[in-house]
């Protein structure tokens, strides 16, 4: 196995596209390491995108945040103005691991691992969230639901990696949260995650509403016709139930050990209706991150 | 395949060394620089018994390759006390037997010092989702709990 460590972005997709054996991006390297110890991977070559510049700074303009695929999730949680805009979305980082994964662990790897249980990537959809690409053929945008279009199979063709994230600045009256269900209180993987963002006017109506869930199908979902259950509405307990309805009917888990496939189906709708009711809080100003 | 030439510092000295890219950090530590104070316990990034801080973040050293570490301020458990004079969190896991096989203990130790270095003044639930990472089988957490506070208290007022 060799090991590269790039300082731009250019090369190292080079690196990635001109690699005739098997080539994995390096960026915290908690799954990837214990996926090469535990045989389950053999690359030839391991490329460490931490000395790209553009990869581990956090930047914010009028438009919004864009942050580096491979900040961590304590840095994440240091950053407080996106912290203050988006809670839903560091909090989801933070529920990943230990503080030991905290501080290496991070949204670009957390995506492209490529696991459906994958507690920051509801709530990067639910935000709004799009990967900026580069890869052999130029730069490109995805929404971030359109990444992962299976279990460890990305959108990415060969010799693309995610840069960065952007998401926009938080709408004036604007609200995020992520829950997840485990059976204990920390270092698990979800059962069920679910991520909202959501946006009223100055009556308090919803203008715009996203929700997603994890480990619920294939792939994170982008759950549309929640968010269509929102809007227009005040975000009353009628709109909240009809949102979760919508919740649980997107489901299309497996059974396994950690959940049944019933089971995962009821706590979509149940994690559903506490994630509006706490991107609602917020938005009105009820209350801000919770750690 | 050519071994990395490393440059780093652990625990303030200046180290160089050797390693293939397979090896990580822990492997680096134990098995080249002969420093068995870091244990390994799971090997995937589980139990927090390799927990070492890299540029003063806490991390397992287990999950980092050693040739990350080039160019990194490491630091691990043999760095705490100074000479013969043991940390203020050593002498209080002593004082409140937090430790009963002692295999988890130098991570704990090197966790609580990132803790108390972040937050002089933790709670008790502070302190307990930070070491969540750091798995103990023998004590049931209640004396390092004990200790860290008893320890963050008397750092506080030195």
């Amino acid at each position: 196995m060799r090991y590269e460590a790039p300082e731009t972005i250019e090369k190292a997709c080079q690196l990635l596209a001109a690699e005739a054996g098997h080539a994995r991006v390096l960026a915290g390297g908690t799954d990837l390491l214990v996926q090469i110890k535990t045989d389950v991977l053999d690359p030839s070559v391991v490329i460490d995108i931490k000395k790209i510049a553009a990869t581990r700074t956090i930047t914010s303009d009028a438009a919004g945040f864009k942050i580096g695929a491979a900040v961590t999730g304590a840095e994440l949680k240091e950053h407080d103005a996106l912290k203050a805009a988006w809670p839903g979305l560091v909090e989801a980082a933070n529920l990943i691991g230990s503080t030991q994964v905290q501080g290496r662990a991070t949204l670009g790897g957390n995506l492209c691992n490529g696991s459906p249980a994958a507690d920051s990537v509801p709530a990067l959809i639910a935000a709004g969230a799009k990967a900026q690409i580069v890869g052999p053929e130029g730069r490109r945008e995805l929404a971030v639901e359109d990444v992962m279009i299976g279990v460890r199979k990305l959108a990415l063709t060969k010799g693309e990696i995610i840069v960065s994230f952007t998401v926009p600045a938080r709408p004036k009256h604007g609200g995020d949260a992520y829950l997840r269900f485990i059976p204990r209180t920390e270092m698990d993987i979800a059962v069920v995650g679910c991520g909202v963002a959501l946006e009223l006017d100055a009556s308090g109506t919803c203008t715009a509403a996203r929700l997603s869930l994890g480990a619920v199908a294939e792939r994170p979902l982008l759950v549309a016709e929640a968010g269509r259950a929102l809007v227009g509405t005040k975000v009353d307990a009628a709109a909240i139930e009809a949102a979760a309805a919508a919740a649980s009917a997107a489901c299309r888990p497996i059974d396994d050990k950690r959940g049944t496939k019933v089971f995962r189906i009821q706590v979509a709708g149940v994690l559903a209706r506490r994630t509006i009711q706490l991107a609602l809080d917020r938005a009105n100003g009820k209350t801000g991150a919770t750690h | 395949m050519a071994k990395h030439h490393v440059h780093t510092t652990i625990n303030g000295d200046p180290i160089e060394l050797l390693c293939d890219t397979g090896e990580t950090l822990l492997d680096v530590l134990r098995n080249q620089l002969n420093m068995t104070g870091t244990k390994e316990g799971c090997s995937t990034g589980d139990c927090g018994a390799c927990s070492v801080t890299v540029d003063g973040r806490l991390v397992c050293s287990c999950l980092m390759l050693g040739v990350e570490a080039n160019g990194k301020k490491i630091g691990t458990i043999e760095g705490l006390a100074s000479g013969d004079a043991l940390h203020p969190l050593q002498q209080k896991f002593l004082e409140h037997a937090a430790l009963q096989c002692g295999v988890c203990t130098p991570g704990v130790l090197v966790a609580s010092k990132a803790l108390l270095e972040k937050n002089p003044d933790p709670t008790e639930t502070e302190v307990r989702y930070w070491l969540a990472g750091n798995l103990c089988r023998c004590t049931g957490y209640d004396k390092i709990v004990r200790a860290v506070m008893d320890a963050a208290k008397e750092m506080r007022s030195a």
